[in-house]
């Protein structure tokens, strides 16, 4: 095993001569992904991985290189190519590693030892009883697989600039995925349950949303085609609200990528439409106190009321934007430089349950899952049309179950066309929370 | 990457616990990206990902342990923790003798210029190629970024069948993205290319053309109106809706989904599940090609599979578990992300051959619907059929004549539906544009093709009334 990773970092970082800045990230884990069908284990995988990122900065020049590796040889090696691809850069004046703002990390424990020392043996114990709970809840369901994940370790973050971060976390879910079959039809559903540890799991819940995800759906045609009031449910909405976060991203509006540059102080949604990013929440999957590049996270609210207030920034956004960074400076793990983004979204909740606003729908859809949201969204020009399954609404309730249609507006419309944000938020195993959003004169196309 | 006896005392390891089948898959994988932005070479990546996994399976039970060290105390370690997650029996560990010839290799395609024989400021020039091409088109083109990047990647597999088996692949990828700007709003234009060759891909394709054409996609979109609603005839140019099969069919001929009974296409083997014009292959040999590989990621060589012959259903795609399981050969298509993931049936290169009908006469016998000249991504739900792909340029069609240029959106079918539904296909047979399959969150490299074709109808998920 190799040494300390935060000494390693520093190590690095240290390494900076008089002409460079450099930034060092490495982290080291583990994960388990327990999969079982029919009583059994399907897999079982048993995963550790580690590796080191170094980003060099020189007269405005950025060379990056990585290994998925901690070796000494090859650590020394990753710097060296960061510094020979320094040379192919072009200047950029505004390049460059964070440096200290003074803002202290919030407090949060972001690790649990209930779930660190959580046997094996459980592990598959609570997959297998969350597949028997599914199939002992309804005769016309099978399940395709059930799952228990979880992951942990420790990253660490240095900058020749005097930024050093160490911090360690784990998390942990269960999910299902099920078939329903009626004839020759079958339809799909799923649940999952989130929590600190596995005892903060709700297999129960998790087990009947996806028994009645997928039932709910036997029968389901094709809608007409209309105009019509669509209540997206929360798991719907949180996969939207991440759409949205990439439009309100600072590094897209300074390289005129954004629909919303140049909006800062205008309406640009509903008054009901509060949207946070909020990774010192814990009760966010993705909380934490540091970003990417080492500095604290931090509370930002994009919109507020309905006015835009702000985007959110890396380090290097914001220099060229003129602002400080919003601590969103985000990466994919040691492979990748810091980019810009959200890490942990929220919708400020209404206060009315989702039932009671499906009863103020005279006629609409209840969309309870999307396709095709990487190849019909486009966060440039605000398009959005993606393919859907839900439940007609009518006169106040649920109605017939529809399928094989689309939902389309664009990012604009969705948000001014907010008419209630229901008051069910729903923390899932995503960069965004969810929750019953109702938002009128969405193209539902179906048949002609 | 790692020695043969090393292997076998690995292999040995891993069936102390009684596996009928075990297996050592090792990665070494180099990387090298230089990224362009606003007129700046903005990043040079260089990468590098090496480790290996092991494989244990003792009845339906896969265990799966890896590392990043390939030190034989560390695969050993792999195989003990592999065998432990794949079940608590007890048996003699069993002697393994790998194939005595050493490694295999089944080689498809060549690489005829190394990559790294090629100095780094020659990728700066296609970048600044590309750029300048797109920013010459039109003044409206306010942005435009651009990649180019390529890997080499080493794999080792050995199992407990006595297999031994290498392979070595080299790809290239480049792509331009371009934002235009108008009144109406900002619009975006995508080029790519990617081939499994060595640099000489770049005396084939002209990277300034493909700037300028991401270009052109931008600033025609401008003036694009909103998509319709509702069912209508769909046309789709040669050579960009390979992604239409593999939504539709291909995930759903995948063996996993099938032993599952979790696809539309289970038990239809030998029936009419597509229209007769249509016949569909997945070729992993095909040289060059974005999906091209010697062997899969299970050491079996990769070859050439006919799906669907004249509209009927003829053979799934299968890895090793599944083909044992069904007792017949795999057909190549084991693929994983990388030495972290366990391999899983996947897709290499996907297409439709030609058929009888001209391309323009195709067009002219449609007298309203859609023309889609650029496929997007998609994505299919194979248990019900219904699958979604987003049309990145597209044009109406009205009176057999293509007119105006829509906005973005997704269409919506169901498989065999759309199958059935396809009516026209022509003669002008092309591969598409390169694609990476997303499968249980692993990403592989894909190809696909098809000639011009209609689908009588689907349905476009426009706003227009």
């Amino acid at each position: 095993m190799s040494a300390d990773i935060a000494d390693l970092v520093a190590s690095l970082a240290a390494a900076a001569g008089p002409d460079e800045q450099i930034e060092a990230y490495a982290s080291r884990g583990s994960s388990t992904e327990v999969r079982v069908w029919r009583g059994q284990v399907e897999h079982f995988v048993s995963a550790a991985s580690e590796g080191v990122g170094v980003r060099v900065v020189s007269g405005g020049r950025t060379g990056f290189a990585y290994a998925g590796t901690l070796e000494a040889d090859a650590v020394a090696e990753v710097l060296a190519e960061a510094r020979e691809n320094v040379a192919y850069g072009t200047a950029d004046p505004d390049a460059g590693v964070a440096e200290p703002d003074g803002v202290e990390p919030v407090d949060i424990e972001l690790w649990s030892d209930e779930l660190d020392r959580f046997a094996t043996a459980d592990k598959i114990e609570l997959a297998l009883e969350l597949e028997r709970m599914v199939l002992a809840m309804d005769p016309r369901i099978r399940v395709d697989d059930a799952n228990y994940i979880d992951g942990g370790g420790e990253m660490a973050v240095a900058t020749s600039t005097g930024i050093v971060r160490h911090r360690r976390g784990n998390s942990c879910h269960v999910s299902v995925s099920t078939l329903a079959d009626d004839g020759d039809e079958t339809q799909t559903g799923f649940g999952y349950s989130i929590g600190d540890h596995p005892g903060e799991f709700d297999l129960e819940w998790a087990a009947r949303e996806a028994v009645e995800r997928a039932t709910r759906l036997l029968g389901a045609e094709k809608p007409p085609s209309e105009r019509t009031t669509v209540i997206f449910d929360p798991f719907v909405t949180a996969q939207l609200l991440s759409i949205i976060g990439s439009t309100l991203n600072g590094e897209a509006v300074v390289r005129g990528r954004s629909l919303f540059a140049d909006r800062v102080g205008d309406v640009i949604a509903s008054e009901l439409v509060t949207l946070i990013d909020d990774p010192t929440d814990v009760r966010a999957y993705t909380a934490t106190d540091v970003d990417g590049e080492g500095l604290a996270t931090r509370r930002n609210v994009l919109i507020d009321a309905g006015r835009l207030d702000h985007f959110v920034q890396s380090t290097y956004s914001a220099r060229r934007a003129g602002v400080v960074s919003t601590g969103n400076g985000v990466r994919g793990g040691y492979s990748s430089t810091p980019g810009t983004g959200c890490l942990a979204l929220q919708l400020v909740p209404g206060a009315r349950s989702r039932d009671d606003l499906i009863a103020d729908v005279d006629h609409g859809v209840l969309v309870q899952s999307l396709s095709g949201v990487h190849s019909g969204v486009n966060t440039v020009s605000g398009d959005v049309s993606v393919g859907a399954t839900g439940m007609t609404i009518r006169n106040g309730a649920l109605a017939t179950p529809v399928r094989e249609f689309t939902v389309a507006s664009t990012i604009q419309r969705l948000l001014t066309d907010v008419v209630e944000v229901g008051g069910d938020i729903e923390w899932l195993p995503s960069r965004a929370a969810g929750v019953s959003l109702v938002v009128r004169d969405v193209s539902v196309s179906g048949t002609s | 990457m790692i020695d043969g006896d090393v292997l076998e005392r690995v292999l040995s390891t891993a069936t102390r616990r009684g596996a009928a089948f075990a297996e050592v898959f090792a990665e070494d994988r180099r990387s090298t990206g230089f990224s362009f932005d606003e007129g700046r070479v903005d990043q040079v990546t260089s990468g590098r990902d090496r480790g290996a996994g092991v494989r244990v399976v003792v009845g339906d039970t896969t265990g799966y342990a890896h590392t990043a060290d390939l030190s034989e105390a560390s695969l050993i370690a792999a195989a003990e923790a592999a065998a432990e997650a794949a079940g608590m029996g007890d048996g003699a560990a069993r002697v393994i003798a790998l194939d005595g010839a050493g490694p295999r290799r089944h080689p498809v395609g060549e690489v005829r210029i190394d990559p790294r024989s090629i100095p780094k400021d020659a990728r700066v020039d296609l970048l600044r190629a590309a750029d300048d091409a797109a920013r010459a088109y039109d003044p409206q083109v306010v942005q435009v970024s651009a990649g180019v990047a390529d890997s080499r990647r080493r794999i080792l597999v050995a199992n407990t069948d006595g297999l031994h088996a290498t392979d070595e692949v080299t790809r290239v990828l480049f792509r331009v993205n371009v934002v235009a700007d108008a009144d109406g709003g900002k619009q975006t234009g995508y080029q790519s290319m990617g081939r499994t060759t060595g640099w000489e891909a770049f005396d084939e394709y002209d990277v300034a053309a493909m700037g300028s054409d991401a270009a052109r996609q931008a600033v025609v979109k401008l003036r694009a109106r909103p998509a319709p609603t509702g069912a209508m005839p769909v046309v789709i140019a040669r050579g960009t809706g390979g992604v239409l099969f593999h939504e539709a069919c291909g995930h759903g001929l995948e063996a996993d989904h099938i032993a599952k009974d979790a696809s539309v296409y289970a038990g239809r083997m030998g029936e009419l599940v597509a229209s007769e014009l249509v016949t569909l292959v997945d070729n992993g040999s095909m040289a060059g090609e974005w999906g091209a590989l010697g062997i899969d990621d299970e050491g079996h060589p990769t070859q050439h599979n006919v799906l669907i012959q004249d509209g009927i259903l003829v053979d799934y795609m299968w890895d090793h578990l599944r083909a044992r399981d069904a007792g017949r050969a795999p057909s190549g298509n084991g693929r994983r992300e990388s030495y972290d993931c366990l391999p899983m049936v996947r897709m290499t290169n996907t297409y439709v051959l030609a058929g009888p009908h001209d391309p323009d006469e195709i067009v002219a016998a449609t007298d309203h619907g859609v023309y889609i000249a650029e496929l997007g991504g998609g994505s299919v739900n194979t248990a019900t059929g219904d699958f979604v792909f987003g049309m990145r340029e597209a044009y109406l069609i009205e009176n057999g004549q293509i007119t105006e240029p829509l906005r973005e959106g997704n269409l919506i079918g169901n498989g065999p539906q759309v199958l059935a539904d396809i009516d026209m296909l022509a003669d002008d047979f092309a591969m598409g544009s390169p694609g990476t399959c997303g499968k249980d969150g692993q990403g592989v490299p894909v190809g696909d093709g098809q000639p011009t074709l209609r689908v009588s109808s689907m349905t476009v998920g426009g706003t227009a009334a």
